[in-house]
């Protein structure tokens, strides 16, 4: 709750910063005097400040929260409470009344779990020590070791000077200690508002992880035989499923025969989801990799397939008839009219189908694979290494978006003349 | 014989709720080589339909297209068309776009390189040969379109509207270069307007259609289109027959909408 109240602070205070700061370097272009842009979409253009604020303030929420070592303390979230802690507590048996102090050692999950030691002071009540790890809580029996235990009737009535009742609790500077219904103390040290590692690992450590695999590997491939894999079979299923898929689509668009025949497979095949089919490839094919091409050539092939002949019935049949009129054969109307024309089609729908591919291998990969980018966040989770998944999931990301780039790239340089006819 | 010889066409579609339009009925007419006809008549007339007819998209129901003596089957090189819009070939360029027919007639670029260059320079593109298609104006377009036409050789050229979406500006330049075109190149030419002033300008004959079923009305033959061919167009338009055509065949047009709203109100 207070991450998001952040970041709308940040949202909102970094609005009004850029306002002040443009307000006066604004160009004067055709865009920015226009007085209707509400509802006016040309209008509306990225600012490039709030894309470049807003990635740098996932980063610093991430690592203030995290408690990076990348960004200046001041900023970091309250840490968890680590060290020696202290607190008094006192006891009162028969009329009697004696304080005594417990030294508490929070210490790192795999850091030194060593009590304290203390003299054990005056009194019947003695001083006590304990040892905890960060984001653990431990019950503690303080009158254990005082010379008028609970059996004798010693009852802790305060804790800092605080009164306390079983059921009740008081707050110290490091930690809440609570008290059972029996009179046991219960030590909690403050876990501030930082994330525990298990849950997110602050920045620099999935940084170093991925220095780390991409040295040294994981599970006996590297980390670019992991990436690749998927890649490789993201690739040879699109292309397998696309060197079927846009004849299928062609034939559908020009056959009454094969529209006819081919519609209901398609239209049946097209709303079912590929990861669907995953149990069922993997009953055929098993999980080697055959099955995950199988796989992303049955989630490209609808896609494609439909891509196509939606770019034969696109084709304005003026075109088609100044063709024949201009003396062309079929053949060659094919070629040199209706191939081209449905080529920005077919681009949109690789880029679609493309990204459906990235999807469903890594979902496939998850399930079960040797290698791969799915197996690999998969197979971290379940030894809890936050961090690999972390990374796994942004490469995943960033290779994704890639692709989109690489499509997008592609079509400008192959069909200039898309959307503008 | 030589030409294209219109006989008896007529043309009845079957509608969807299973009645029918008849669309032409009984349209004859000759044409000689080299001479310009332009269509008229108030929408619904079925001139466009002729045109697909003549052009071999459609096949008629009654009656035949004789070109040069032989019946029109479907389309062929011989019968050439230029359309409103839309007909051009984003994917290629300019100098591609008018080198089409030739090229799909398997020439080589040694062949047909230096007439398409010659056309291009004809209707003023000579500078705008290796542009696309989607960076020229709409005039421009439809000179394209024109080029590529005349680059196939046809023997007649069937234009549906040519002009239609041009600006009124563009429109007159566009005219004078279809009537200097027409007189350079000789070809016979079939052109529907819904503009009179178009039809007279350009129509060395002169068609109006009547609608429902659609047929021939009356034909007139002008002398303003070879006028027009060394004259500005405006000088053209201060002929004295030119108003008293444009009035009676505006009163013509007129009727005929009034008749077919007369009937649809009582039909209603």
């Amino acid at each position: 709750m207070i991450i998001l109240a952040i970041y709308i602070a940040i949202f909102a205070g970094g609005y009004f910063a850029v306002k002040q700061i443009t307000a006066s370097t604004q160009p004067k272009d055709y865009t920015s005097l226009k007085t209707v842009t509400f509802g006016d979409e040309s209008a509306v253009r990225p600012n490039r400040a709030a894309s470049i604020i807003s990635v740098v303030t996932i980063f610093l929420l991430w690592g203030a929260f995290t408690g990076s070592s990348l960004i200046p303390s001041f900023l970091h979230a309250p840490a968890a409470f680590t060290g020696t802690g202290e607190f008094s507590y006192t006891v009162e048996a028969g009329g009697q009344s004696d304080d005594a102090t417990v030294t508490v050692n929070v210490h790192e999950a795999d850091g030194d779990a060593a009590e304290p030691v203390v003299e054990a002071g005056d009194g019947f009540a003695k001083n006590d020590v304990m040892s905890v790890a960060k984001y653990r809580s431990k019950l503690l029996r303080v009158d254990k070791n005082d010379e008028l235990g609970r059996t004798d009737g010693a009852q802790i009535t305060a804790v800092n000077g605080q009164a306390i009742a079983p059921g009740g609790e008081v707050f110290t500077d490091f930690a809440r200690i609570g008290m059972t219904p029996k009179g046991t103390l219960n030590i909690v040290p403050n876990t501030g508002w930082q994330m525990q590692p298990l849950y997110l690992p602050p920045p620099e450590k999935v940084a170093s992880r991925l220095a780390e695999i991409s040295s040294t590997g994981f599970r006996n491939s590297t980390l670019w035989e992991h990436l690749g894999f998927s890649l490789f079979r993201v690739v040879i299923g699109f292309l397998i499923g696309a060197a079927v898929g846009i004849p299928l689509g062609y034939a559908m668009g020009l056959s009454n025969w094969f529209r006819g025949w081919f519609d209901p497979v398609v239209e049946f095949m097209r709303p079912v989801p590929p990861l669907a089919l995953i149990p069922l490839v993997i009953i055929w094919a098993g999980i080697g990799e055959v099955g995950k091409i199988v796989l992303l050539f049955l989630a490209a092939l609808w896609i494609m397939a439909i891509a196509a002949r939606s770019g034969v019935s696109g084709v304005n049949i003026t075109k088609v008839h100044a063709a024949y009129s201009l003396g062309a054969s079929k053949w060659q109307i094919m070629r040199h009219v209706i191939i081209p024309n449905s080529l920005p089609e077919i681009f949109t729908g690789a880029r679609v189908a493309m990204g459906v591919c990235w999807g469903t291998v890594v979902a496939a990969e998850l399930v079960a694979a040797e290698k791969g980018a799915g197996m690999m966040i998969m197979v971290a989770s379940k030894f809890q290494n936050t961090d690999i998944v972390l990374m796994g999931i942004i490469l995943i990301g960033v290779i994704g978006f890639s692709i989109d780039v690489l499509m997008r790239w592609a079509e400008n340089i192959l069909v200039p003349w898309k959307g503008r006819s | 014989m030589s030409g294209l010889s219109i006989e008896n066409i007529s043309m009845r579609f079957d509608l969807p709720n299973g009645g029918s339009v008849q669309a032409l009925k009984d349209v004859s007419l000759d044409l000689k080589p080299g001479e310009l006809m332009s269509v008229l008549g108030p929408s619904g007339c079925g001139k466009t339909t002729l045109l697909n007819i003549v052009a071999g998209f459609l096949a008629p129901t009654g009656g035949r297209i004789a070109m040069n003596g032989h019946t029109v089957q479907g389309p062929d090189a011989e019968r050439g068309m230029v359309f409103q819009q839309g007909a051009l070939f984003e994917w290629m360029s300019v100098r591609e776009n008018v080198a089409f027919g030739p090229r799909m007639k398997g020439e080589k670029e040694t062949q047909y390189g230096a007439n398409v260059d010659h056309l291009l320079d004809v209707v003023g593109l000579g500078d705008f040969k290796e542009k696309a298609i989607y960076e020229l104006s709409g005039g421009m377009q439809q000179r394209v379109a024109l080029a590529r036409c005349l680059a196939n050789d046809p023997d007649v050229i069937l234009m549906d509207e040519p002009l239609g979406a041009l600006d009124a500006l563009t429109r007159e330049k566009m005219q004078s270069l279809v009537l200097k075109l027409w007189k350079e190149t000789g070809k016979t030419i079939i052109l529907i307007t819904h503009s009179v002033e178009e039809a007279l300008l350009l129509g060395e004959r002169l068609l109006v259609m009547a609608p429902r079923p659609g047929r021939i009305h009356k034909e007139y033959r002008l002398p303003f289109a070879d006028l027009g061919v060394d004259q500005d167009l405006r000088e053209v338009k201060k002929h004295p027959d030119y108003n008293k055509t444009r009035e009676e065949i505006l009163a013509m047009i007129w009727d005929m909408e009034e008749e077919i709203m007369g009937r649809t109100e009582e039909s209603a």
